[in-house]
């Protein structure tokens, strides 16, 4: 933690620093500044030395955990990569084969358009439930505090614990789903909720929103608090209350933290894997297999190291257009 | 100067951490490499045995073992889904345990990879081991790994539920189907199985693909379209749940044990949890056949022992004398009783069974089981994803019995 703060304490001040130049530069020069005396160049000098001993653990930290990583994820994915590797060290070279098997197999747009599905339905249902809540607790009324925490209990489980949980609430004959819906006579016979090939996705999205609502919910309330109270006070003069106050002021103000709360929302949910092999395997016939849960399949169950290396940078390069969204986004915003 | 401290402690950390990896590398390359002229005091252990009471079984058999061969036993204990994973990260850094044991499908991959020793090197006798054991611990011809005991499955019926709706237990998929169908009623399904998307659905097919002549290397046969047909016939008509696309065996039994299904096909593992309950009366038969004339083919389940290349012949001598005392008649039989397993040698399956009539069935299964890596060794990962995806696609509607399986075998 100390070394991302260490990282952004250093990098805004350089930022700083170099705003500061490029305003004396526009300007013109006063005569002392045209050329700095050797004391303040040697000061300057140190300075950039401690600048760079700041980012030295950041950036070792980055290439030994990130940088090798994705290094060797990629080497990986180019060559035939078993389990007799691991051993022998001997890995042959295949180039592209390995893309190319995992690419034109039947599965592969199956589970594409899963992941498709899964993460904007994911991120439909968690944001306009977040957004709603976080709303909701913005008024005073008792217990909000403790509510609102309670809320995060989701979040709080281990993933494994609460897929566990849903599995035996959404069985089919014996799960508290059904029995609810079926003590309010409005089904007859149990829904096969994991089981059907067309309602499984649904119910893994469905436990994903209950995963996804407390990350929603506690970013935007954070956003919504930083709106100023005299905008809300200015708009109702101006008669700009309830739904307009929120088209006109909530919205526009809130627009940086929803960017942040989407692409994050997106690059957490494509990953998605202990939810799904939990609740279904990745089943019945597929129905729930995405990217992820196939990459996983291939590397740890069949033993095909170098195809599931391919899969996952597939996902990887998804993930990294949003990324890439997500950072012009945020450029933007702090140019603004 | 607060912030002089902050970014100080960091840089710290990381020299310590700098100086202290190359140290603690060193530390663990001291011990690992014992010459081969030094007496060996201490053999390391690595199995998958991390609960009770089989833990503490197979534990204090290890101690004893080690005990005669004049060592002490170094053991860790992981949990069964990471064993592999442990095992290729330890094949890579050269660091694997003295005695490993490993699921008997698992066997194959890691002899292929040349991390194993063969037992023969170590003149361990693999005489009078039944045929599917020996298949199971073989890699190209020669014998990697020993089980002191095995498993299979069979079908347990509830008693009680059987004798009030007046069905016996059934012997061929035709009364099999009668009966389930008979036994369904309210909340009660005649049978449950699990045929989820994961081998453990594949391994509790090949009861009625094998014994129906249906073979891994090519799923796209009429013998095999027939059994997955009966799979497909029993979810279809509701004698079986639609939850048995995502049971585990271990649902399976919960079923058969709050009275929800009146037979279950399952492995004599589940006997201690049923045992517990003890108003059920259970009885165990083989898997109906689909023509009586048929022998019932069942599944091998089970750990084998093995000798990895660790490098130092002293200690892998000393390995092997200890995979071959866990492996030793007196070992079987103590093993069996208390794991509810069946004991390897088929000279002590008769005595065995007599002893422990309730393992009779699995017994008897034992001596004609089948190892599922014994036609396609590190093919069989492939193969029995195929087969399940079958499973899967058939039993939900998606395709009939026979496409499943061709769409399957052709991807």
């Amino acid at each position: 933690m100390s070394l991302t703060t260490d990282l952004a304490q250093a990098k805004s001040r350089a930022n700083i620093r170099a705003k500061a130049r490029a305003k004396s530069g526009s300007e013109t020069t006063p005569a002392g500044e045209a050329s700095p005396s050797p004391r303040s160049r040697r000061r300057k000098h140190r300075e950039r030395i401690y600048q760079w001993l700041f980012l030295v653990p950041a950036v070792i930290y980055m290439a030994l955990f990130f940088g090798y990583p994705v290094v060797k994820n990629i080497v990986m994915s180019f060559q035939d990569y078993t389990t007799a590797t691991f051993f022998t060290g001997e890995a042959p070279w295949v180039g592209l084969a390995n893309y190319a098997k995992v690419l034109s197999s039947s599965l592969f747009s199956t589970s594409l358009v899963n992941t498709a599905l899964f993460t904007l339905g994911s991120i439909a249902g968690q944001f306009v439930i977040g957004l709603a809540l976080a709303i909701f607790f913005q008024r005073k009324f008792p217990l909000n505090g403790i509510l609102r925490s309670l809320l995060l209990l989701p979040w709080l489980l281990p993933l494994i614990v609460s897929s566990a949980v849903w599995r035996w609430i959404l069985d089919k004959d014996s799960g508290a789903l059904n029995r609810f819906l079926g003590g309010l006579h409005i089904v007859d016979t149990g829904i096969p909720w994991l089981t059907s090939t067309s309602l499984a996705l649904i119910a893994v999205v469905g436990v994903n929103i209950w995963i996804g609502i407390p990350f929603n919910l506690t970013i935007l309330y954070g956003g919504l608090q930083e709106i100023p109270d005299e905008l809300y006070e200015a708009g109702s003069l101006d008669g700009a209350t309830g739904w307009k106050a929120f088209r006109h002021i909530t919205w526009p103000m809130l627009r940086p933290v929803v960017s942040v709360v989407l692409v994050l929302g997106v690059v957490y949910t494509l990953k998605v894997l202990d939810i799904i092999l939990g609740l279904t395997n990745g089943g019945p016939a597929n129905s729930t297999q995405t990217i992820a849960t196939q990459s996983y399949d291939l590397s740890f169950h069949e033993f095909k190291f170098g195809e599931g290396a391919a899969l996952g940078n597939v996902l990887v390069v998804i993930s990294l257009v949003f990324a890439v969204l997500y950072l012009r986004a945020s450029r933007r915003s702090v140019d603004e | 100067m607060k912030s002089a401290i902050r970014t100080r402690r960091p840089l710290a950390l990381a020299v310590a951490a700098l100086v202290g990896i190359p140290l603690a590398i060193s530390g663990c390359g001291t011990t690992a490499s014992t010459s081969s002229a030094e007496a060996v005091k201490e053999i390391s252990v690595m199995d998958y045995y991390n609960n009770e009471p089989d833990k503490s079984f197979i534990g204090d058999a290890l101690t004893a073992c080690g005990t005669k061969a004049g060592v002490t036993i170094k053991r860790e204990t992981v949990p069964g889904k990471s064993l592999i994973s442990k095992v290729l990260q330890q094949s890579s850094s050269k660091t694997l345990p003295d005695v490993l044991m490993l699921d008997n499908p698992d066997l194959q991959q890691i002899a292929a990879t040349g991390a194993l020793a063969r037992l023969s090197d170590f003149n361990i006798s693999t005489a009078d081991f039944a045929p599917g054991v020996l298949s199971a611990g073989t890699y190209k011809d020669k014998v990697y790994g020993l089980a002191p005991t095995v498993n299979t499955i069979a079908l347990f019926y509830n008693k009680d539920i059987l004798a009030k709706a007046g069905v016996t237990p059934p012997t061929t998929w035709d009364e099999l189907k009668a009966a389930a169908t008979k036994l369904t009623s309210g909340e009660q399904y005649g049978l449950a199985f699990n045929a989820n998307p994961t081998y453990e659905g594949t391994w509790q097919f090949l009861p009625v693909m094998w014994s129906n002549g249906g073979d891994e290397k090519n799923i796209d046969t009429p013998e095999t379209a027939q059994a997955l047909q009966l799979w497909t016939d029993l979810v279809k008509d509701g004698s079986v749940s639609s939850s048995a696309l995502n049971w585990t065996q271990a649902d399976v039994k919960d079923q058969f044990m709050a009275g929800k299904a009146a037979m279950m096909v399952n492995g004599p593992w589940q006997i201690p949890a049923l045992d517990k309950k003890t108003t059920l009366q259970y009885g165990v038969v083989k898997i109906p056949v689909r023509d009586s004339s048929q022998t019932a083919v069942a599944p091998l389940g089970g750990e084998v022992w093995t000798v990895p290349q660790t490098g130092s012949k002293a200690r892998q001598a000393k390995a092997a004398e200890v995979v071959a005392c866990m492996n030793s008649d007196e070992n079987q039989l103590g093993m069996a009783k208390v794991r509810n397993t069946i004991p390897s040698k088929t000279s002590l399956a008769a005595k065995f069974a007599t002893d422990n009539p309730k393992l009779a069935t699995f017994t008897d299964l034992i001596k004609t089981a089948r190892a599922r890596t014994g036609e396609l060794g590190e093919g069989w990962p492939a193969q029995a994803t195929k087969i399940y995806t079958a499973i899967q696609t058939a039993l939900t509607g998606k395709a009939s019995p026979a496409d499943a399986l061709k769409q399957a075998q052709g991807q």
